[in-house]
């Protein structure tokens, strides 16, 4: 087991959770780089339904068009998936209301997870936390190097600039009741060259809640990285796993390996 | 086997109707006392704060037909903050009543203490413990292996039963003991979602329909 000392004298014991993240530009799951230049991978609800039966801990489907059209379209694959998928299910993009999250969780979404309208209206973070539970309120952010120690938040995948420090928006979201965060790494998103570990760092050192590291992951060492040195609480991974790079099997492996707990008995999976 | 779920407006209801399908069951939503009177197997669900759920229960006159489904003596099953409404008292956003059908109180985690520091809300997979000798054949968890099998767990407020001969299962969680499955009579309640927790989860929801 993973026991760290957590600088008060005594020692803990981390949980981390594996998740896949699935990019969708509707019908289809896709993988870019850098959050662009897209390539169409297939039905985004046989590789959920794939990585559920190998032993993933949760899915995240993130409506990346959702932003242009002002509104997510995953509520019908969300029913779908929901089906034959028993695990916790985060759907991101596009999401702008309280309506909004309610018709995404009815539809058989856990978590709503967002970025863009959060940024226009902080205070939306407080109305679905407190309406919904801050369980289900999953704070997306997207992080670009801004100089040495300093990211800027962005939306819409990575293009449109907010002015806000990644840091304090960190802070702030935790402070409103954000219930985790999902840190998307602009630079390293879809290139294979591991997590940016310092980014991962100083965010887990102010977030109060949970987080999630996205973006970069390419070799098992790139997980550990975000795990040793990062402290992030889950890893959220794409390109490795549509691609079939590495199988979860090992990746789980390897996690435990470590010395970190996963969840032990997978069905499927073992 | 049917399983009547609480429909009051709140609660990922379409994951649990999944859930009892899949374990073979047939769910039926429902907001109707009458309805409910004729239930063999009664869910109820529950996602977000205590206070609203409470509430919701409340307005739509749904407290007595659950109590009086209970008294009946046949299976009932809470699930989150379904499980959380059947004790005395929350202390989530001041002092909430609950439903008052096991002793003891709602509270929040503590984000730090003795044992460390720990992130709220609590999100993850957690191995469920069997606390003290107790064995879980002849409840819900029978066919789980104490310690390995894991359950989803994502929630900012921990049950306290004021008797622990109801505690079912608990987990660690940073040295903070979480009561992860309480259960009394009839009744069983769990923090953690079985029906988000794989085959474990639907493990529990198969023993729930025998």
């Amino acid at each position: 087991m993973k026991r760290t000392l957590n600088g008060k004298g005594g020692i803990r014991v981390r949980n981390i959770r594996l998740i896949a993240r699935l990019d969708i530009k509707a019908p289809n799951l896709i993988k870019g780089v850098r959050l662009e230049g897209l390539r169409v991978l297939g039905d985004p609800k046989a590789f959920a339904t794939r990585y559920y039966e190998a032993g993933v801990d949760e899915i995240i489907y993130m409506d990346i068009v959702a932003s242009l059209y002002e509104r997510n379209s995953l509520g019908d694959l969300l029913t779908r998936t929901a089906r034959d998928v028993f695990i916790p299910i985060t759907v991101g993009g596009g999401v702008r209301s309280i309506d909004d999250v309610r018709a995404l969780l009815r539809a058989g979404a856990d978590k709503v997870a967002i970025n863009t309208a959060a940024v226009r209206q902080p205070e939306l973070i407080s109305e679905v936390a407190s309406r919904f539970g801050s369980q289900c309120m999953v704070l997306s952010i997207e992080a670009k190097s801004a100089g040495p120690g300093k990211w800027e938040a962005y939306t819409d995948n990575g293009r449109e600039r907010t002015g806000l420090d990644v840091l304090e928006w960190v802070k702030r979201g935790c402070e409103l009741g954000a219930g985790e965060i999902l840190l998307t790494s602009v630079d390293r998103e879809g290139t294979r060259k591991g997590f940016d570990v310092e980014l991962l760092k100083a965010v887990a050192e102010v977030a109060t809640c949970p987080v999630i590291a996205s973006g970069g992951m390419g070799t098992l060492d790139h997980m550990r990285d975000a795990l040793d040195e990062g402290g992030v609480d889950a890893i959220a991974m794409a390109d490795v796993l549509h691609y079939d790079r590495l199988s979860l099997r090992e990746i789980r492996a390897a996690a435990t390996d470590a010395g970190y707990v996963l969840r032990q008995d997978v069905g499927a999976a073992t | 086997m049917k399983v009547h779920v609480v429909d009051y407006g709140v609660g990922n209801l379409h994951s649990i109707v999944r859930a009892v399908e899949a374990s073979g069951g047939e769910a039926v939503l429902t907001d109707s006392p009458k309805e409910l009177a004729r239930a063999d197997r009664m869910l109820l669900p529950g996602v977000g704060a205590f206070e609203p759920c409470a509430r919701r229960l409340q307005e739509s006159g749904l407290v007595e037909p659950v109590k009086e489904f209970v008294r009946s003596g046949k299976p009932f099953l809470g699930i989150c903050v379904g499980m959380q409404l059947l004790f005395d008292e929350s202390r989530e956003f001041g002092v909430h009543q609950g439903l008052g059908l096991i002793p003891g109180v709602v509270d929040a985690i503590p984000p730090l203490d003795a044992a460390g520091e720990r992130k709220v809300p609590n999100i993850g997979w957690r191995p469920l413990r069997s606390p003290g000798e107790g064995s879980w054949d002849g409840t819900l968890m029978e066919g789980l292996e104490p310690g390995v099998s894991s359950a989803y767990f994502v929630h900012t407020y921990n049950c306290h039963p004021a008797d622990a001969g109801h505690r079912l299962a608990d987990v660690d969680y940073v040295g903070y003991q979480i009561c992860a499955a309480v259960s009394k009579d009839n009744i069983t309640g769990f923090q953690c979602h079985p029906e988000r927790s794989g085959l474990v989860g639907l493990r529990i929801m198969a023993n729930f329909l025998r």
